[in-house]
């Protein structure tokens, strides 16, 4: 009975996140893209508590779908949000090409993971209750994996200096029309 | 202990496959770079599900550590990213990554 729910929630998290993926590739309003994006991310957090990451799915929803998204969102605000029609403009040979190398990408992965590791992919180890709990995330952090966690925390830095650099106003750009001025 | 319940790995791994299939669709087809940027947050995540399928699998955390990483990235490259779209934006551009061709070789 319990497997039988696990594979309806799989299923339905599974199907929301590949329609909400194809919404976020094939939508004009890019504002109507990033809300599809906040679907997929949620919908991805399901699948990770279906597979023991409980960690990993709370950072996800926190992170992601709320920190990251809501910057998005305030860009594409800020910009405006100008529509960019999915199949306009460019040639029709550079589309086609485009979704033959993803087509030839999916059926590359399939393969080369089918033949690599075919056998060995159904006998999943039983694990622990504390597998993927924030206490186990914390000691593996810490212990075997510290470099990792510093380097993490340097690129961090480093993007939040170049998130600042990137903001400064220089001396070259052009001053604002002078309408605009008075109306910002 | 905990046995597996509901799919197994290889659905998992065939949904991330898709994915990333899709958000490569997007990150080829589209032209406004927001919308590139959201369809290399979709690349990054189908990676993050198989990583986080082959750690259910292996029993073994270290591809959760290696998924929150990514995580941290991700976020490193929006914050960049969306800062050259907003300096793009203020120099009176075209946003299209067609037209943005100055550094080609």
């Amino acid at each position: 009975m319990g497997n039988a729910i696990v594979w309806i929630v799989w299923v339905v998290a599974a199907l929301a996140c590949l329609g909400t993926g194809i919404a976020v590739v094939s939508l004009t309003n890019p504002f109507y893209s990033a809300l599809s994006l906040i679907g997929n991310l949620a919908s991805l957090a399901v699948l990770y508590l279906l597979a023991a990451a409980e960690f990993v799915a709370a950072a996800q929803v926190l992170v992601y779908a709320g920190a990251v998204m809501v910057m998005f969102l305030f860009v594409i605000a800020y910009l405006g949000g100008r529509a960019d029609a999915p199949w306009a403009g460019g040639p029709r040979s550079l589309q086609i090409a485009a979704v033959v190398a993803s087509v030839a990408l999916l059926v590359e992965v399939i393969i080369a993971i089918g033949l690599k590791a075919g056998g060995r992919l159904s006998d999943e180890k039983t694990v622990s209750d504390a597998f993927g709990s924030p206490k186990e995330i914390g000691r593996l952090f810490l212990t075997d994996h510290l470099l990792a966690f510093e380097i993490t925390s340097i690129v961090l830095l480093v993007a939040a200096v170049g998130g600042v650099v990137l903001g400064m106003r220089s001396e070259d750009e052009d001053e604002p029309e002078p309408e605009e001025a008075t109306t910002a | 202990m905990i046995a597996m319940l509901g799919p197994e790995i290889p659905f998992y791994l065939v949904v991330s496959g898709i994915l990333f299939a899709i958000g490569a669709l997007g990150v080829m087809l589209r032209r406004s770079p927001l919308i590139v940027l959201l369809s290399l947050e979709i690349m990054l995540n189908a990676c993050n599900l198989s990583l986080i399928g082959f750690s259910r699998l292996l029993g073994d955390g270290d591809g959760q550590i290696f998924a929150l990483s990514v995580m941290a990235v991700a976020a490193a490259e929006v914050v960049v990213g969306l800062g050259l779209i907003v300096a793009i934006a203020r120099r009176r551009l075209d946003l299209d990554v067609d037209e943005m061709q100055e550094l080609r070789g």
